[in-house]
């Protein structure tokens, strides 16, 4: 393998983004996945939908309207420079922001599905067990999701790191803070640099082959797959 | 992707209606039908010129040009695996000559039809661009990647020449390409940056917002030569009669006239 330092610098940044972008989603997920897997609310179906959307949409639209809506003009551009955080396209917090939004239902559906396959029933022990909603939540549900909240976290990150349209749009690359691999690549192809662009992108391959092979054997012992819904 | 089923067959039978309708589609308008068509790989910043130039070429002669936009070096990597383009308008010399050595495109079809021409440029109008990026005045500077586009290394040749490359390193950002440059600017995100005259002026005015012409001397000229591909010949040495007419107008005064408008100069 021969990677340069900037190629280097590229690994590190996705990595510190990835991680992040996990974190932040398990932690915004999870409550927001209980709250579909339950409510009888009629906001299920278009939260549902609005949370499946990065799905369908192809990044660069996603990338383009995140372009104009945290833009100076833009409606979340104008609410963070009142709130003195500066505008954040061409910025690591920029990037941030936009994974999250991105890699939602990577994390969203397979703790959903997880806490829809338990049932009703757990719950209903724990509650006649005098559990008030925020025990069963912490002592059944999680337990019980943990399979799911597995997949979510796998299937976050990978996502994250192979981002690109997004990151395209309204990255900037800049080394250090926006050029993450993907683009790094992107680059390397572009300026005909094969030899560069082989290097990462085998590491590329391999990663991911390494993360879905983790999770679907991890899957495999506790005999559920939780990345399909069950009836 | 991970729920589908839940929804049993209806969507398996929606998609089956749309791939069958697709197919009925490609069926109904061969595109062999319409003979006088020639597929023309343009470099981003011609864009706007060019669709000038189409339609002048479809009017004149009939044939219709199937035009794609992009970075000139995504292009070159294409042709070498095979896209169907047979015409290249690329944004630098290198890359047509490239493809020549390497079998892609005819050595003696090739000529410049451009001289491109860099320009500061701000969305905000009345004002000097030049004091504003040597003041610093600004939070972004966008310019295209010098690696990858010949517009990004005429901006990177025009710092080095102000001796402001220190000064804006913490503040550049770069677009793949010249196209998404101009979108970091138009979008506000970029106060200032560096784009092909082409984008910012037609019919020999500005659009809109501030522009600084920068001076010839500050960067090496950009040549943008056009090429006739390989797959564009009947038989070797023999373009397809639209591609050969499409390069004869690409060369007449009338087409040099016009790209002055856009800020081009011709040799």
């Amino acid at each position: 393998m021969l990677l340069t330092a900037a190629d280097w610098q590229a690994v590190w940044l996705t990595l510190k983004l990835a991680t992040l972008v996990t974190m932040l989603l398990l932690l915004i997920g999870t409550p927001l996945a209980w709250w579909l897997a339950r409510t009888r609310s009629v906001w299920r179906g278009p939260v549902s939908a609005l949370v499946a959307l990065p799905l369908v949409l192809p990044p660069t639209v996603l990338g383009f309207y995140l372009l104009l809506a945290l833009g100076p003009n833009g409606p979340l551009g104008q609410l963070t420079q009142t709130l003195g955080l500066g505008l954040l396209p061409f910025s690591f917090s920029g990037l941030v922001l936009a994974s999250l939004l991105y890699s939602l239902p990577f994390v969203v559906q397979p703790v959903q599905n997880a806490i829809e396959a338990m049932g009703e029933r757990p719950l209903e022990v724990a509650a006649t067990l005098g559990a008030g909603p925020w025990d069963r939540f912490f002592t059944v549900v999680l337990p019980q999701a943990k399979p799911g909240l597995l997949t979510a976290a796998v299937l976050g990150f990978a996502h994250t790191v192979g981002e690109f349209g997004v990151v395209l749009m309204i990255g900037g690359n800049i080394p250090g803070e926006t050029r993450v691999i993907s683009v790094q690549i992107y680059d390397h192809v572009e300026a005909l640099s094969y030899a560069q662009a082989h290097s990462l992108s085998l590491m590329m391959l391999l990663f991911s082959f390494v993360v879905l092979l983790l999770m679907y054997s991890l899957n495999r012992h506790s005999r559920l797959n939780f990345s399909m819904s069950r009836p | 992707m991970f729920r589908l089923h839940r929804y049993g067959k209806a969507p398996l039978a929606f998609i089956g209606m749309l791939l069958s309708s697709l197919l009925l589609s490609c069926l109904l308008v061969p595109s062999q039908a319409i003979a006088a068509e020639v597929m023309v790989a343009v470099a981003s910043n011609f864009t706007a010129p060019m669709k000038d130039i189409a339609a002048r070429f479809q009017q004149h002669s009939g044939h219709r040009l199937v035009m794609a936009f992009g970075s000139s070096g995504k292009f070159t990597a294409q042709i070498h695996n095979g896209a169907p383009f047979e015409v290249f308008l690329s944004a630098d010399q290198a890359k047509p000559e490239a493809l020549i050595r390497a079998g892609f495109a005819s050595a003696d079809s090739r000529f410049t039809y451009a001289l491109g021409r860099l320009a500061l440029w701000t969305t905000t109008p009345d004002v000097d661009v030049r004091a504003q990026l040597h003041s610093g005045q600004f939070r972004k500077l966008a310019l295209a990647n010098p690696r990858l586009a010949p517009y990004g290394a005429a901006a990177q040749q025009t710092l080095a020449a102000l001796a402001l490359t220190d000064s804006v390193a913490t503040r550049q950002v770069m677009g793949e390409n010249i196209a998404q440059t101009w979108q970091f600017v138009s979008s506000g995100n970029a106060q200032l940056g560096f784009v092909a005259l082409s984008q910012v002026m037609s019919g020999g005015h500005i659009n809109n917002g501030s522009v600084w012409i920068v001076p010839d001397t500050l960067y090496q000229p950009i040549r943008q030569d056009a090429v006739l591909l390989k797959k564009g010949e009947l038989k070797k040495g023999e373009p397809n009669p639209a591609a050969r007419a499409f390069l004869a107008f690409l060369q007449s005064a009338e087409v040099t006239e016009l790209i002055r408008g856009y800020g081009y100069h011709r040799e």
